[in-house]
């Protein structure tokens, strides 16, 4: 009886999640993959296979691979640009203040720096776009092109130059990122043990030599796991590239990443299919970034 | 024993560059958004003319266009309706499922667990095309229940993670003692359990509040065709797209705006809280 009341009680709590889980999560994943392999265009209401022809398309799709390449700077850049700025500011803030007195100390005003640098992230990526399309403007009325003209350069076509538009819409990406790191590396650098900033201070290190000898050491897990999640970002970046750039990657596919086409070809192009397919070589990249990233960079960990 | 350094100069320099690295980025960050915020005092000359020129004198009523004319008042409507109930359904459901999953052996448990737990690193726009043809055969297309429903599913796997997490570390004596008095199952969890999980409760409901108004791609695929049911986020775009034909670009500033400041307030009082929450989701 207390068993039965016990199961129960779980299957009790459980369905409702269960349920909204498997229908609106789950069943969408596994009919993504199922229909890579067709050729549905979204009315048709049986499903036709195809086999791997989506795949094999795929790989003679100029556009895909263009996709691919812009997806790979985006995966390459955006985690260590954002690192790197992340840490640096973490670094000042937490241990900037110099070690006088007791322990390590942080810059002052580092709580009111927290706070800025945080914000961006809980902004919306709609209203970032928004945003940074009347910033990145090409003549005077963008914030940048108007101090540009001010100090006597000519303006920037940010969003509009081919060869830029892809770096301008990571630098968006970065200032929005740069806080959330900063925060996850801040916690990361709150554990280590003052009486080794101390112990290296006592013996004359400076604090670049701090910052290189014992806090990137002793923060390894935690910039691995925020690298990760960089690379995930990197991928779902495309809701940022849809608002600044519009659906086609402006200007003329050069922004383009394969979420941007994917969207399009589904929504636009109708063929759900194909888009699939692209879906799952993204997913495997996904996957596989993250399994890489976590073997690479695995090492003994440091006991504290 | 290393030499102590005469009188170092070279820390002060240090710490002033630092500061001045600091003070850059957050000028970066916050230029940006006061600009936005005075261009919506701004006309259209003012606009398209020298960014960094003040509005003339303050005008409101772009505020008022981009309320009534832009429906901003309405989108914000609808957004608090859908992340109140998405958000409350999220944290029942997710909080349920999770003191189960935590505290009960059961066939099955670690299958369901990190079912749940994978859906963190799914990538979302794998599943958007399907998953709108999902809510069409459910007949929830544009509808606020059906994106309620969508939001809560797909804020589940973060929610359970972190809460099954929470509930592991509160103590068995208090259930035990619970079950001696002869308290329900349930009961133990809504009187006993619940209130004890509280801090996390809070922090993972902020969470899900600023992760569901912020949601741009899921109201993008299932709210498409009815105007009235839009949320902020697609409102916010729309403006941006009209502000370009109908040359009202005043009150698309004012828009923004209206979109930033209360998540600027909701930031301002609970950033302690936010700060841990997203924290501790991506160090465990």
């Amino acid at each position: 009886m207390q068993r039965l009341r016990k199961y129960g009680f779980v299957a009790g709590f459980l369905a409702v999640p269960v349920a909204l889980y498997s229908v609106f999560v789950i069943s969408p994943y596994i009919q993504a993959f199922q229909i890579s392999l067709t050729d549905w265009n979204g009315y048709k209401s049986r499903l036709h296979y195809v086999g791997f022809d989506n795949f094999t398309r795929l790989f003679g799709d100029e556009v895909f691979w263009r996709a691919l390449r812009n997806h790979g700077i985006l995966l390459l850049v955006l985690p260590l640009v954002t690192v790197v700025i992340a840490l640096f500011f973490a670094f000042l803030l937490n241990l900037g203040g110099g070690s006088r007195g007791a322990g390590m100390k942080g810059i002052w005003g580092s709580k009111f720096y927290r706070v800025v640098f945080f914000f961006p992230q809980v902004l919306a990526v709609a209203v970032v776009g928004v945003l940074f399309k009347a910033v990145y403007r090409p003549d005077e009325s963008g914030v940048i092109n108007g101090a540009l003209i001010k100090l006597g350069f000519d303006p920037v076509g940010w969003l509009i130059e081919p060869n830029l538009a892809l770096w301008a819409i990571l630098a968006v990406m970065i200032w929005q990122a740069v806080g959330f790191y900063v925060v996850l590396f801040s916690a990361g650098m709150a554990a280590i043990p003052k009486d080794y900033f101390e112990a290296a201070a006592l013996d004359g290190a400076g604090r670049v030599r701090l910052f290189f000898s014992i806090t990137l050491p002793l923060l390894r897990d935690t910039i691995q796991v925020g690298w990760v999640y960089l690379g995930i970002a990197a991928f779902d970046g495309f809701a940022l590239i849809l608002v600044l750039a519009g659906d086609k990657g402006e200007p003329d596919g050069a922004t383009t990443v394969l979420p941007v086409e994917i969207w399009k070809t589904a929504f636009t192009y109708s063929k759900v299919g194909y888009a699939s397919a692209m879906g799952v070589v993204l997913f495997f990249l996904t996957v596989t970034f993250a399994v890489l990233t976590l073997r690479t960079t695995r090492r003994e960990r440091i006991e504290l | 024993m290393a030499m102590p350094r005469p009188a170092r100069p070279r820390p002060s320099m240090l710490g002033g560059l630092s500061h001045v690295a600091l003070f850059i980025w957050a000028l970066l960050i916050i230029l940006p958004l006061l600009w936005t915020f005075l261009a919506s005092f701004k006309n259209n000359t003012e606009i398209f003319g020298d960014a960094l020129q003040l509005p003339g004198q303050l005008r409101l009523d772009a505020w008022g266009r981009a309320w009534d004319k832009a429906h901003v008042g309405q989108y914000m409507l609808n957004t608090v309706i859908v992340v109140f109930f998405s958000t409350l359904g999220t944290m029942l459901f997710g909080s349920m499922a999770a003191y189960v999953l935590a505290r009960y052996q059961f066939f099955g448990n670690k299958v369901i667990y990190y079912l749940f737990v994978a859906g963190m690193a799914f990538p979302i726009f794998l599943a958007l095309g399907p998953l709108f043809f999902v809510v069409l055969q459910l007949g929830l297309l544009n509808s606020h229940v059906g994106l309620i429903l969508v939001y809560i599913a797909y804020s589940l796997p973060f929610t359970v993670f972190f809460l099954a997490a929470f509930f592991r570390t509160l103590p068995d004596a208090v259930a035990e003692a619970a079950a001696i008095d002869g308290a329900s199952h349930t009961r133990t969890f809504f009187q006993i359990m619940l209130p004890m999980a509280k801090p996390g409760l809070i922090s993972i409901t902020i969470f899900n509040v600023l992760g569901q108004w912020n949601q741009y791609l899921l109201p993008l695929v299932l709210l498409t065709d009815d105007k009235d049911k839009w949320v902020i986020t697609q409102g916010i775009a729309d403006i941006s797209t009209i502000a370009g034909y109908e040359a009202d670009w005043p009150s698309l500033f004012a828009a923004l705006c209206m979109a930033i400041i209360p998540v600027m307030i909701v930031y301002i009082i609970f950033q302690r809280q936010i700060q841990s929450g997203l924290g501790a989701g991506t160090l465990k």
